[in-house]
């Protein structure tokens, strides 16, 4: 056979793809279940073991070697091409998805053992067998070097999980194919039935990464584009923090909260409208959610405040600051302020059961109404539990989801507030990574609306002409004609909307 | 004579789940509990023939005595305290007042021990509504007239969910997988139930309306309880699997029989009685995390003084000018010179109990049939991780399709707690064999709880970890039997005149166990007895 050296080539691209198939299965599993440390060394482990698997299962295989060899250059193709869309696509639909998972890298580290082993009693006869154990084994090393290279640097940047799996489906695909040509003479049946079936799988994939656009949007990796720096699951939510070339952004069960880029335009639309609207001197200030500590942040501007109290679900929220230092410098150490008291609540819970001295400001910052026990927290019963908390002349912002993308979910939060007795002043604002944003100011007396913030606060965003332009909505965001309800306990009315509105993005 | 577990397990659950968990094996943590409640001991002395002598000074004089002190009783004893009426004793069986409706205190917050919602009244049901404006319950009236009731007591969404094949989904009418004949069938059955709900007889009477006493008396309506609700919907062509199921829960439910079991009247007053017009909703539910506890609780709060517990009724003497009545303790008689007794305790009960009925019965009380019941508490450390992610979330109201029992209530849910501990009561009707109340009462506490867990592991494998307690309380007369011809059968007319200077007050007299008919009957005895 001339084409030996052919044939070698195929050994370095067998072994890159081995290795890419297990840094994907790695990658996504350390995603999505996060422990990076543990995912790693598991898949590793199993892949490796999987491999020794297939080694000794080449001992079984007799005749026949060149068709059989193609035949799991194309299995691996397709498991492997698939694997990550499938993971990701399976993650989010399954409870047990670490038994799909480890299975996946079981097959594929079995396949890919089969290959070598096969390959070398295929060329034995072409050469010496130091030298064929010398050579194989030699770019075997050299194709997991390149993988292990190209994984990090070029491929998940560039090509993101589901194109680097599906390409490297097609590369092996493609030696499948070429294989058929190489190994011609001792393919004793079937050569076309072999090609044909290289020739579909090739186009499938093609397609599949062609396509890849729509895949990443329905799996994780479109959610987080850029690198992991915390992923972690508390008893109530998934926290993911990424780093890319804006900045940091906050994910909780992958719906980003903010960007480090242009939060402190939400978070000074958020705050400084309550300041502003209030008459008297801010002392006592309440946060409800909020545990990333950025609004706080914004409160502390103020010198008279003299106790923030912060009210936040989870434990490891409001503690997140203390994990990644890069929040802490986000938030100007606002957890740590000794003014600030951090209570892990429910607030529906804590506002029914605590009696407690009235506020001056309430800043409401939750997680977008996606479900019930959110849902209860924009409820009319809800905004009277808050009400009872504040002082007469208190003022609140409530943040309140999208007006433009989920313009009767906004207004059904409106409704609600003024159903609850508020005086209600509907505001928005731009911030580009979560596009046009809308808030309420709300009293308990009606008012005006201010004019502009306090004297002597620091803005980055905010100014005196933009201020009014906070509340002047566009056509296509206000009050739509259709009657809109209110949200009540007994109707979550308001989880109904949001889930019709924003499956339309989906 | 003692069951293998499968064999208990096929008796509550079924054989093909008994089979499925013990080839799991019992190696799972099993948390601790106990019976709790019903005085079953004292409660049967009644039937031991034995005779107690009052000493002379254990002998008092009361104007009006009450015997039991369930809805109805506490019902009368409430109203006569209105109407100044001081001179008043209530005797009650158990430790605890409230019959059906009382409840337990916990944490995170209080239980039911089982009823445990209210609907809404209509507003022509003054009375009620006016305990409702007592409790501060409400919060105005409608532009017609309708009460309000305050958000925070008006069952919270998500009401109910029901499990099916591995998954959980919205509502307790199973919508998913429903064939075209289902949908069709659905919306015949609506059209049935409109048309009773729209229905007036001559005088302009509802053929279904709480309280049922105000229900028409028409031969059509009547005629409705000489046959079962399942001979209804056959004779109706409905057949549909899922429908019969969801009018076999609701019978279950609502009165503890099965749906061939259960008067078609009855089974048509639970889908109409509590719906306006046609194709409007039910009315809305009220609820506590303690259920009805909370209306017990309320009404006990003006008697408190002068209720009696642990006291079993041993007998009631008609007399020339009143009533004689002898109760025990365990260790002392007490005996009550009164003008009139209200009995408010189970009827079938009476014969055992007021002297000379059997010798000249003014009707026959052993035709009230009761069913029974087991419930229990779980107390629950956390609560289960949702077994896919697009399951419908924990509700109020947990069914469970291929399940005898009627799955279980969510006591955090009404207080917003969505996180964290929890209890849940579930809720068994012993109405798949005919002597489930002997049958209850030779199960031991670890059998039940194993029928308990087994039966929710089927939604929830990881019950047994996150399960810390179970109490159970074993009701051996639950609720009264709406079988055909017992509504408006004669038996049940008879029942509700007085007998000597003895009125009787229970739910029992309606025919249907309801908060709202024990009320009634609490209600219209104390008005006969105050002679107002």
């Amino acid at each position: 056979m001339k084409q030996v050296p052919l044939l070698f080539l195929n050994v370095v691209i067998i072994a890159t793809c081995g290795l890419i198939y297990e840094l994907l299965a790695a990658t996504v599993s350390s995603y999505v279940l996060g422990d990076s440390v543990t995912q790693f060394s598991l898949v590793i482990g199993i892949y490796l073991f999987a491999m020794g698997v297939g080694s000794w299962l080449s001992g079984f295989l007799e005749k026949d070697l060149a068709s059989k060899f193609v035949e799991i250059e194309l299995a691996v193709a397709l498991i492997g091409g698939f694997s990550a869309p499938l993971l990701f696509l399976t993650f989010a639909n399954v409870s047990y998805f670490a038994v799909i998972l480890y299975s996946m890298v079981f097959v594929i580290g079995a396949l890919v053992g089969l290959e070598i082993p096969l390959l070398m009693r295929i060329l034995k006869d072409e050469l010496d067998f130091k030298d064929l154990v010398s050579r194989v084994l030699a770019l075997d090393y050299i194709g997991a070097l390149a993988a292990s290279l190209l994984f990090p640097i070029f491929l998940v940047p560039k090509l993101g999980l589901n194109r680097t799996s599906l390409l490297f489906g097609m590369l092996n695909a493609a030696v499948g194919i070429w294989g058929t040509w190489l190994l011609e003479p001792l393919i004793k049946k079937n050569l076309t039935v072999l090609r044909v079936k290289g020739f579909v799988l090739l186009v499938l994939l093609g397609i599949a990464f062609i396509k890849a656009d729509s895949l990443t949007t329905m799996a994780e990796d479109a959610l987080f584009p850029d690198q992991i720096v915390y992923a972690k699951s508390s008893q109530y939510q998934r926290i993911v923090v990424t780093r890319g070339k804006l900045g940091h952004s906050l994910f909780l069960n992958g719906n980003l909260q903010f960007n480090s880029f242009d939060e402190y335009r939400y978070h000074e639309a958020l705050v400084h409208p309550a300041f502003a609207a209030y008459q008297g001197t801010p002392k006592r200030v309440l946060v409800l959610g909020g545990g990333d500590g950025l609004a706080v942040r914004e409160i502390l501007k103020y010198p008279s405040v003299e106790s923030v109290t912060l009210v936040d679900l989870d434990p490891l929220m409001t503690g997140l600051s203390e994990a990644l230092p890069a929040l802490m410098e986000l938030n100007k150490g606002s957890m740590k302020d000794s003014r600030v008291e951090v209570i892990n609540a429910d607030a529906f819970v804590w506002l029914d059961n605590n009696e407690l001295e009235p506020f001056d400001i309430a800043i409401v910052d939750f997680p977008d109404p996606n479900n019930f026990a959110l849902g209860k927290l924009y409820t009319t019963r809800f905004y009277n539990l808050l009400k009872a908390k504040l002082r007469p002349d208190a003022a609140a912002v409530i943040q309140c989801t999208s007006p433009l993308y989920a313009r009767n979910s906004y207004w059904s939060i409106i409704k609600t507030l003024e159903a609850a007795g508020l005086n209600v002043k509907p505001f928005q604002t731009t911030v580009p990574s979560f596009g046009v944003w809308g808030y309420a100011l709300v009293m308990q007396q009606p008012f005006e609306t201010p004019q502009n913030v306090r004297e002597g606060i620091d803005l980055n965003y905010i100014s005196q002409t933009s201020f009014a332009s906070l509340f002047d909505f566009p056509s296509d965001m206000t009050l739509p004609s259709d009657e809109i309800e209110i949200n009540r306990l007994d109707n979550q009315a308001l989880v109904r909307y949001y889930e019709t509105e924003w499956r339309r993005f989906e | 004579m003692r069951l293998t577990r499968r064999e208990l397990l096929t008796t509550f659950l079924g054989a093909p789940l008994a089979l499925a968990a013990c080839r799991e094996g019992g190696s799972n943590r099993f948390p601790d509990g106990e019976f709790v409640g019903q005085n079953v001991g004292l409660g049967h002395i009644l039937r031991e023939d034995r005779s107690f002598e009052v000493p002379a000074e254990n002998w008092r004089q009361v104007k009006i005595a009450i015997v039991g002190s369930g809805v109805a009783g506490l019902t009368a004893a409430w109203k006569l305290s209105k109407q100044g009426i001081e001179d008043i004793v209530v005797l009650e069986l158990e430790k605890d007042v409230g019959g059906t409706s009382k409840s337990g205190e916990g944490k995170p917050v209080n239980y039911p021990w089982g009823a445990h919602y209210l609907p809404v009244p209509f507003h022509e049901n003054t009375e009620l509504v006016e305990l409702l404006d007592e409790m501060q319950l409400t919060e105005g009236r409608s532009a017609d007239g309708n009460v309000i009731i305050k958000e925070e007591f008006l069952c919270r969404q998500p009401e109910e969910r029901i499990f099916y094949k591995g998954r959980w989904y919205e509502g307790l009418y199973l919508h998913a997988g429903e064939s075209e004949e289902d949908i069709r069938q659905f919306s015949e059955f609506q059209k049935h139930t409109d048309h009773w709900v729209n229905w007036r007889d001559g005088k302009g009477r509802r053929a279904f309306v709480v309280p049922s006493a105000l229900c028409s008396d028409d031969a059509e309506v009547v005629a409705l309880d000489k046959i079962s609700f399942g001979e209804w919907l056959r004779q109706k062509g409905l057949t549909s699997e899922r429908l019969l199921w969801y009018c076999d829960y609701a019978c279950r439910d609502d009165y503890g029989l099965k749906l061939d079991q259960t008067s078609a009247w009855a089974g048509l007053f639970y889908f109409c009685s509590r719906v306006r017009k046609s194709g409007g909703e039910s009315q809305p539910f009220i609820t506590f995390p303690e259920g009805n506890g909370r209306f017990v609780a309320h009404l006990a709060e003006s008697v408190k003084d002068k209720t009696l517990r642990s006291q079993a009724v041993v007998s009631i003497v008609p007399t020339e000018s009143g009533v004689d009545i002898v109760c025990f303790d365990g260790a002392e008689t007490l005996g009550f010179h009164c003008e009139k007794a209200i009995y408010a305790s189970p009827i079938f009960t009476a014969p055992y109990v007021i002297r000379g009925f059997n010798e000249a019965a003014p009707f026959d009380a052993r035709s009230f049939h009761s069913n029974s019941w087991f419930v229990a508490n779980l107390q629950l450390k956390d609560r289960p991780k949702p077994r896919f992610s697009r399951d419908f979330p924990l509700a109020w109201d947990n069914v469970l399709y291929d399940s005898p029992s009627l799955g279980y209530v969510n006591a955090t849910h009404q207080k917003g707690i969505d996180h964290g501990p929890s209890i849940w009561t579930y809720y068994y009707p012993m109405c798949h064999e005919p002597d489930g109340r002997t049958k209850l009462f030779n199960y031991e506490w670890r059998e039940l709880a194993d029928v308990c867990l087994t039966d929710l592991a089927r939604a929830h494998p990881d019950i047994h970890e996150l399960c810390d307690r179970i109490d159970i309380m074993r009701w051996g007369h639950a609720m009264i039997s709406p079988t055909p011809g017992f509504i408006h059968g004669e038996t049940r007319a008879k029942a509700l005149k007085p007998y000597s200077n003895i009125h009787f007050a229970h739910t029992d007299l309606s025919g249907i166990a309801l908060f709202e008919e024990a009320f009634y009957h609490g209600l219209r005895a104390a008005k006969e007895v105050s002679g107002s």
